[in-house]
């Protein structure tokens, strides 16, 4: 029947890898030879755009608004952290995937405050739980190091074999394989019936339910994923930086955050990716102008951007990529538009 | 026995501030199902209008106490009437993402202008130290902020039940599309109170300087706080907030003596329990739809 | 007769306002029953009741002789329990394939299936485009909900309920605000629906309801005025007074 192969073939479609998605991983593949002395910035924007990919799965997909979702990065850091420190685990990448689990764990737990109650009670709860880990960190100081933060971590080599140099190098191959693989994850959870349900679910959750998709259990399942990869990214962070103090839970890291998501636009998972970039591109041109006020530059984006409407900024961003496409394909859309937010 | 009473006591006068502090929040949260994250930021303006006036041009504090009020709710009325109003029928993500904008800006900038230490304004002497009552220690302060706090929640109340204004508020509050049908011209109604609780905030600002500490990164500082006001409380009434506000002070100096180790941990822990056990708060129905 | 779907003593409230009273109703099993009453009598609220999105203050439910009253909303479209919304709960950023195909895997389980991706199930597609050609929607299929034309939204709306293959199911006022030209799609497709499912229809239309019911339940200020087979509501007193004062009120 033809109607079936229509359906199968549309169906399909939105998991189909578009060759501009190809395009952007080889371009970021093809960074790290293009400018070799910027290694560490750019394994900062890998880290950020982790971080944000994390985001996207609760926010954009499952349209919960997290005002504390550095409380997992938060968690990821100090784990990574505390295990290098201490020599409980010194593989990286064991070590890794333990700290994000453990992060995971915290995301399942609080999961089923989150899910309680409306929007409001969702701000006060995920900011309240971010605060909360903060003040842990800071009554714990013996273990923590307090607002010095964790001094002396050495991290071993990968696997044994790639030791983390001073340029950068390594620390920036770590973290592009690790975001590659999340993000295929990521991908893949997405395209999935599991990730239909999470789109419905933030579209109409009535109708969600009244179809059988049980609501809160899908909620929670995706939290804790996304929980998984702030953590992950967190990891990432100390690992790469050997750092890890109290600000990993500080507010303004979370808002940041969801600038940076903003920026990218939210739903179709890239948009963490292009809001990382732009934001520390951003970043340095503010912090080249006024270094200590960058908070009011953040502050004034966001402004902005919300007047502005994010939709009506993205089909501008999108404009000028249309217009290439359509000279040398003939057609429209590089990436997926962003789903526009339900109100 | 009496260091109870002075956590009472010291507990209700912080509970009442942060009544004042937000009240506003609460009212313009049920009336537009708007979240304000940058609420604070009017506390904030408030405050330092005082410190301004008191510390730099010599102005009484009483006389600054109402400036501090007028000021704020005209930055409320000016930022309600430009940008506000395009953001009430936007996404709660829309509405959150504004106002952390507005709240960075404004403390980059009090920053800017202010500078980032903590400020504090001269209190006059009247207003100093403490007096013993049956042994019990009283801070004047705080038996000020407690009087006038006391003064405005009966005000407010009075306002609510008795006054036209006060009863086309109720009703918008309860149902914004069937009061509009009654003829209540909403937007007005919402400008109004927006101004008022801003101003509201900004008195609260100026008086809790002495005791919460004001410096540039109080919006940031105390969103948690208005936050659990409203979530806790709820926005059918003011009763709620009022009721959660005692509830967070007490509990917080509470806390903070008994388990000075633990301080922050224990009103975190009441918020969580009070979650499991109600998820729309504990008073009234659900702070938005 | 077995009895598909059953309330006993049924109570809803308000605040201060008595929406459903001492509601007992019986719908057997592959009937047509049809639940009428004048505006805010409160049919709605009994569709809410039944379906969870209502807990009511007292009473029980019972679907297929097990009790359903505290079972949660999804659970109760898992046993067969399906329903439509009178104004339209539909996913807007969603395509109708997506939005049916969501509501085929869920009934089949795999609703929290992470791993494979959509449309790579052939007996769920070919479902997908049974229930999308039944339904006139298959030349929309890929387009965003919020962009269909209301017509087609109402007949997504009574798809995306089928698609859950329910044996009980609700419709609340399906035709409701269809244009008469587009209305046609939607009186066949309710006409269509198979035997074996149980249908309780709440509309105003009298002549799509007694073309359509054996059985009328007529509903006043949320209690029960009157039941029976059409010829006989038609003839009641009552009934006939309920109506004629709205006429006259109207
Ligand atoms: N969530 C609610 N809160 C308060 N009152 C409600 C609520 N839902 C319904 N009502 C009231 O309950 C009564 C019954 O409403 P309901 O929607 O069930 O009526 P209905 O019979 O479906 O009417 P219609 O034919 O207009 O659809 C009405 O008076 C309505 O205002
Ligand atoms: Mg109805």
């Amino acid at each position: 029947m033809n109607a079936v192969s229509d359906v199968s073939s549309h169906a399909i479609a939105r998991a189909r890898w578009r060759p501009a998605e190809i395009a952007f991983w080889m371009l970021a593949l093809s960074c790290a030879f293009l400018f070799p002395s910027r290694y560490l910035i750019m394994t900062d924007i890998l880290r950020l755009a982790l971080f944000t990919l994390s985001l996207d799965l609760i926010l954009g997909y499952a349209g919960i608004v997290s005002l504390g979702h550095a409380a997992f990065f938060g968690v990821g850091a100090y784990s990574a952290g505390l295990m290098a420190l201490h020599g409980i685990i010194n593989e990286p990448v064991i070590a890794l995937v333990v700290a994000g689990l453990i992060a995971m764990v915290l995301g399942f737990l609080t999961s089923f405050l989150v899910i309680r109650g409306v929007d409001l009670t969702r701000l006060m709860v995920t900011l309240g739980i971010a605060l909360l880990l903060e003040a842990l960190a800071e009554r714990f100081s013996n273990i923590t190091g307090g607002t010095d933060g964790l001094q002396g971590i050495e991290m071993q080599p990968i696997l044994g074999m790639f030791a983390f140099d001073m340029f950068g190098k390594t620390g920036f191959f770590y973290s592009l394989i690790v975001l590659f693989l999340l993000f295929l994850l990521a991908r893949r959870i997405v395209n999935s019936p599991f990730g239909l349900s999470l789109r419905a679910i933030k579209n109409n959750p009535l109708r969600a339910s009244a179809i059988g998709v049980p609501v809160n259990r899908r909620l929670i399942a995706i939290y804790t994923v996304a929980a998984f990869y702030a953590g992950i990214a967190g990891a990432l962070f100390t690992q790469t930086t050997a750092l890890a103090s109290l600000d990993v839970f500080a507010f303004e890291r979370s808002a940041d955050l969801m600038l940076v998501l903003v920026i990218g636009g939210t739903g179709y998972l890239y948009g963490g990716l292009i809001g990382a970039v732009v934001f520390k591109m951003l970043q340095e041109l503010f912090q080249t102008i006024t270094p200590q006020y960058w908070l009011f530059w953040i502050g004034l984006v966001l402004v902005v951007i919300v007047l502005v409407g994010r939709d009506r900024m993205h089909r501008w961003a999108l404009w000028l990529p249309n217009l290439i496409i359509r000279q040398i394909a003939g057609r429209k859309a590089v990436v997926a538009v962003p789903e526009s937010d339900a109100p | 026995m009496t260091t109870l009473f002075t956590i009472l006591f010291d507990g209700v006068a912080y509970g009442m501030l942060l009544f004042v502090l937000a009240c506003g929040l609460a009212v313009t949260l049920g009336l537009m199902n708007f979240v304000n994250l940058a609420h604070g930021a009017f506390a904030m303006a408030g405050g330092y209008i005082c410190a301004v006036l008191v510390n730099n041009s010599g102005w009484p504090f009483f006389a600054a106490l109402p400036l501090a009020f007028v000021t704020a709710a005209a930055i409320g009325v000016l930022l309600e009437r430009t940008l506000y109003r395009h953001l009430y029928t936007r996404s709660h993500l829309d509405q959150v993402l504004f106002t952390i904008g507005l709240t960075f800006m404004s403390v980059a900038a009090v920053d800017y202008i202010m500078g980032s230490s903590r400020i504090f304004i001269k209190l006059p002497a009247a207003l100093e130290g403490q007096f013993d009552f049956f042994g019990v220690g009283i801070g004047r302060y705080r038996l000020m902020i407690i009087v006038i706090c006391g003064l405005l929640t009966v005000a407010l109340q009075l306002i609510l039940s008795k006054t036209r204004f006060g009863s086309r508020l109720r009703a918008a509050v309860d149902d914004p599309r069937v009061a509009s049908g009654l003829g209540i011209n909403v937007p007005q109604v919402f400008a109004f109170t927006f101004a008022f609780g801003c101003g509201l905030a900004g008195l609260g600002g100026a008086l809790s300087a002495e005791i919460l500490g004001l410096d540039p990164y109080f919006p940031l500082k105390f969103m948690i706080y208005f936050l659990i006001v409203v979530t806790v409380g709820g926005s059918s009434s003011i009763t709620g907030p009022f009721l959660a506000s005692l509830l967070l002070g007490i509990g917080d100096v509470a806390g903070k003596y008994y388990v000075p180790k633990m301080g922050p941990f224990v009103i975190y822990t009441i918020m969580i329990v009070i979650l499991i056990w109600r998820p729309n708060g504990l008073f009234g129905r659900a702070a938005a739809r | 007769m077995t009895i598909a779907l059953e309330t006993r003593g049924l109570e809803k409230s308000f605040g201060g306002l008595k929406v459903t009273r001492d509601l007992s109703l019986k719908v057997e099993q592959g009937a047509r029953h049809a639940l009428i009453g004048p505006n805010g009598a409160g049919k709605t609220t009994v569709i809410n009741l039944l379906t969870g999105v209502l807990k009511p203050n007292g009473g029980r439910i019972l679907l297929e002789g097990n009790d359903i009253t505290d079972l949660a909303v999804h659970k109760r479209v898992l046993r067969g329990l399906s329903r439509t919304f009178q104004i339209n709960q539909l996913y807007a950023d969603l395509t109708p394939l997506e939005t049916i195909g969501l509501a085929v895997s869920e009934r089949l389980g795999r609703g929290g299936d992470w791993w494979r991706r959509m449309g790579t199930r052939g007996d769920v597609n070919q479902e997908i485009a049974e229930t999308l050609g039944r339904f006139h929607l298959l030349d929309v299929m890929n387009e965003r909900t919020a962009t269909l034309p209301y017509g087609k939204q109402r007949l997504l709306e009574i798809a995306v309920a089928i698609a859950t293959r329910p044996r009980v199911l609700l419709l609340d006022e399906p035709a409701a605000g269809v244009p008469e030209s587009e209305r046609h799609d939607i009186l066949a497709a309710v006409a269509a629906l198979p035997r074996d499912v149980t249908v309780l229809l709440i509309e105003h239309d009298m002549d799509l309801v007694f073309s359509f019911a054996d059985r009328i339940s007529v509903l006043v200020n949320g209690a029960m005025l009157v039941e029976g087979p059409p010829d006989e509501v038609a003839r009641d007193p009552q009934v006939k007074a309920v109506y004629l004062g709205e006429a006259v009120h109207a």
